[in-house]
Order: C-alpha cells, then structure tokens, then sequence
C-alpha cells in the first residue's frame, strides 16, 4: 500500500518537474542567449555584452521604457487610491452582489473589446491621443486589481478594531488613518505592485489608445519581435525579467504578501 | 445622511470611473454595431443589422470557428496538465507549498510579449528545436513549427496555464484528504475515487480556471500575430484589423459583441454551476 502512494508522489513530480521546465525553459534559453557574442540562438560565439551595449544606445527603445514608466506609475498612483476607497467602501459601506460583479467585469473582459471601446469613445470626444488616454485606460482594470486585493486584506481584520476606536472617540478620519490604513497597508502595496506590473506591461489597450509616436515599451517590443528574431531583444528580457522577479521577491519579503504571488 | 456622505465618498470615485470609462464606452461600440460605416471610418448613424448578419458569412463565421477550436484545445490542454501539477503541489510538503506554487506565479510577473517572442526563437526554422533535431540526427530538414495553429497553441498555453494551475491548488488544497481515505478504505480504485470524489469536489476550480485560460485565449491578437504570422487569423486578428485597419468600426464592433456574448454565456454557466455546486455541498452536509 505505502510502496504504491510513493510510486503515484513520484511521478506526479516527474509531472511537476517538466511543467516547470515548460515554464522555465523559454524564459532561461532568452538569458543565456543574451550572453552570446554571436547573437545567434543556434550557435555559441562566446560570452559578451555587447546586446547589452547595442541596447543601451537603443534610444527609441529608452524612451519607450520612460513612456511606460509614466503610464504605469501614474495609473498605479491614481487607481490605488480609488481602488482602495473601492474596497472599504464594498466590503464596509455597502453588500451588493450586483456591485461585486459589476467591478469584477474589468478584470474579465477581453481586452480587445476594451481597447475597441476605448478607442472610440476617444476619438468621439476628439481626445488628443498620448501617454494620458493609456493612463486613463489603464485605471479602468488597475482600479479592479488593487480593489479585489485591498478586500482580501479587510476581510481578514475583524471590524471590531474600527469601532472600538471610535467607541473610545476617534473620529472616522482619524480611526482611518490610525486603525484602517496600517492594517490594510500590505494590501495596498500588493495591489499597487500588481496594477504596476499589469500596466507596465499591457500591449494590447496601449496599442489602441497610444498617440502616434509615444510608443510604451511593449509596443516598442512588439514593432521589434513582429519580423522575427532580433538579438537586442535577449538583453532586454533578462533585464525586465530580473528587475521583476527581484521586485516581486523584495515585495514579498516586505509585506508578506503570500495569498498575492 | 452622514452614511449617504460615507458610501459617496468611498464608493462614487471609482463606480464614476467605471462608469466613464467602461460602461459608457461599451455603450458606445454597442450603439456602433448597428449603425452603417463612414466612407472615411467612424460611423453614419443609420440603423442597420448588416453587421450582425455579417457575423455570419463563410469568412467571419470560420474565424469564430478557428477561435473557439483554438481556445477550447488551449483550454483542454491546460486543465490535463495543469490538474495534476496542482495535485502534485497541493499535496507536497506543506513547506514546499508556497515556493512552488510561487514558482508557477512568477511568470506571470514578467513581460508577457517577451514570453512569447521565447516561442519565435524556440520554433522558428532555424530556430532552437529545428537545430537541435538536426544535430542529433533525427530530422534532416527543418520542420515548420511556426506560424501555424500548434504555434499559438503552445503560446497561449504557455501564456495562460499559470491562471489554470492557481484556481486549480485552491480547491484542491481545501479538500479533506481523509473523504480520499474514507473512498481508498471502502474499497474504490484510485481512479474511481478520483472520477467520483477528487474532481467533482474540485469541480469549482475546473470550472475557474477554464474561463480564465479560455477567455484570453478567445479574443488574443498577440499570439496569433506573432507566433501565427497573421495566417491563421483569430477572431481578435480580425477586430483589430476592422478597427485599424479596414476602418470599418461598425462591423468590429459587432464582432466585439459576438465575442462577449461568448464569454458572458460562459460567465453565466459558471455562476449557475457554481449555485448548484454549492446547494449540493450544502445538501451533502
């Protein structure tokens, strides 16, 4: 019997062991190549930074990056103050299930149907397009995402806290700041890290409601990937790739954020 | 009225925004779906279905077809692989647990684009797989693995199994091991308590993370842009190339709603599912 429970643990981790090469394998492949002199995904011409080089003179593709930093700091900035009054706001003021779903629809909609619409509601109030309609739009999903995370966090934390400190005579705003706030604090990060995230890296609503020539990063990369295989592209993901993970590890260190990763 | 004031405050600035900038946009394409297209795009507010009937024709009517095969297999292929690694995880050392479910989250957190131009430097013909076939001899021509359906098959699953593998660990990891003991010590083979017990108790998480891989696959442009080469049109393929292209905003927005009704049937499924799921729980107890 025993035997038998072991042989069924084994090779589900033979299964668990090839997804995570599946996972894994394309994204290490893109590291290692990175390194390669030649530049070639076939043959190893030694190790070089020079596509690190290439890149760092790559000017169109910098600016693409600050554009994105704009549009994702700016969003995150705006949608995690809605998105946390959001959340207190359903999870304290108001029970709705139809309120519930309809908050929810941001995060389920396809985003082309979102960026379609976007697009024409724009160009119906004859809105110039630029980095702000991205921001605008981006605040649409950004809003849900920090929402959904910030009410984990209040669900956890038992109100009684709130009303005693307002038993003992706190006003609402400063039980607020004093009670509310520290304790859904990691929320707020996880949630704005995660609209970050999401937005920095959103193609295709960006690609709808970008002004011409303020491209976001993704759109930058997407007009470089679209005819095949450029090298510079390697040296770009490993350093997307390790500025994401480091700050998804020191975000998790930092607010324990389990139930987000 | 303070209470009035309170919800005003906590809940007007984002339900505003949701409103502006979501509900009446949609309302807006919707309106667009029936009226005809300007000779210069936009729209000539005239009412017609032509749209609608137009979702209809041999063309359009064979991309919705392609889209829906393309995400039904995506989907299947997700839930075969992605139900016994959150079994594996589910029931590894309960230290283990978090790193590796971490470990299936990470991806998610990295540039979605560059995971999928991965797949061009992988599949291409003088791509990796092709070179390394080669090399050891077992094809001596390389094969075309980019730019067809298996292409945006293998993109949009490896885009989107993460989402099918966490909804998966949750319902598993709530399930009572000893139900498992109860069905193993009455006698049931393990695949028997697997079909009976296992998975119409996990059914909950089945049931999330097929929406959550099929929805994104249905309406993709990205993969079947890059990893498809625009042969192999999706229905996403096609919006986008109305609205930016033919300029004919009208007939993608009908094509918009075609999608969406797609996925708010399946939202509808999943709710009605998940109400009978739960009274049957409720029931059981």
């Amino acid at each position: 019997m025993r035997s038998k429970f072991l042989k069924r643990v084994r090779a589900l981790d033979v299964h668990l062991v090839l997804v995570y090469l599946f996972l894994y394998g394309p994204i290490v492949m893109l590291i290692v190549l990175s390194f390669n002199e030649l530049g070639l995904p076939t043959a190893w011409g030694g190790f070089s930074l020079k596509w690190y080089g290439e890149l760092a003179r790559n000017t169109a593709l910098l600016n693409a990056g600050i554009n994105s930093l704009i549009v994702a700091g700016g969003s995150t900035l705006v949608s995690a103050v809605i998105g946390t009054l959001l959340a207190i706001g359903l999870e304290r003021a108001v029970r709705s299930t139809l309120l519930d779903a309809f908050v929810f629809v941001p995060m389920i909609i396809p985003d082309i149907v979102l960026a379609i619409a976007l697009l024409s509601f724009y160009s119906l109030l004859k809105m110039r397009l630029g980095l702000y309609s991205i921001m605008l739009s981006h605040i649409v999903f950004n809003i849900a995402f920090v929402a959904a995370i910030v009410r984990t966090r209040l669900s956890y934390f038992d109100p009684s806290l709130e009303e005693a400190s307002m038993d003992l005579g706190a006003t609402q705003i400063k039980t607020f700041l004093k009670i509310t706030l520290p304790l859904i604090l990691p929320g707020i990060m996880a949630g704005a890290l995660l609209a970050f995230t999401i937005s920095f890296d959103e193609f295709v609503i960006a690609f709808f409601t970008a002004g011409p020539g303020q491209p976001t990063l993704p759109i930058q990369i997407y007009s470089m990937v679209r005819f095949g295989v450029t090298p510079d592209v390697n040296a770009l993901s490993t350093i997307i790739l390790f500025i994401s993970i480091t700050s998804i590890l020191v975000a998790q260190r930092l607010s324990g954020m389990r139930g987000v990763l | 009225m303070k209470k009035f004031t309170q919800q005003l405050v906590l809940l007007g600035p984002g339900l505003a925004w949701l409103v502006v900038f979501l509900v009446i946009p949609l309302v807006l394409i919707l309106s667009y779906s029936f009226f005809r297209r300007g000779p210069y795009g936009g729209v000539v507010y005239e009412f017609t279905l032509k749209n609608y009937k137009q979702l209809f024709s041999p063309l359009v009517l064979r991309v919705f077809l392609t889209s829906l095969r393309i995400a039904v297999i995506t989907t299947g292929l997700a839930l075969l692989i992605g139900y016994p690694t959150a079994y594996a995880i589910a029931t590894a050392a309960p230290q283990w647990r978090t790193t590796l479910l971490g470990l299936v989250a990470l991806p998610f957190w990295t540039s979605y684009l560059i995971r999928t131009y991965a797949w061009i430097v992988l599949l291409n013909r003088e791509g990796v797989i092709n070179h390394f076939l080669m090399r050891l001899g077992i094809i001596h021509e390389p094969l075309g693995l980019l730019y067809n359906e298996f292409a945006i098959i293998i993109g949009l699953l490896y885009g989107y199994l993460p989402f099918m593998i966490l909804p998966l660990y949750s319902s598993i990891e709530r399930l009572n091991p000893e139900l498992r003991e109860a069905a193993a010590d009455l006698g049931a083979p393990p695949l028997k308590t697997f079909f009976t017990v296992t998975l119409p108790l996990t059914l909950q998480g089945v049931i999330a993370g097929s929406i959550f891989v099929f929805v994104p696959s249905l309406g993709n442009f990205v993969v079947p842009e890059l990893l498809g080469g625009g042969r192999r049109l999706m229905i996403g393929n096609l919006i986008q190339n109305r609205f930016l292209k033919a300029r004919d905003w009208p007939s993608g927005a009908a094509m918009a709603f075609g999608v969406m009704s797609i996925v708010l049937i399946l939202l509808l499924l999943q709710a009605w599912a998940t109400n009978r799921l739960q009274e049957g729980g409720a029931n059981a107890e």
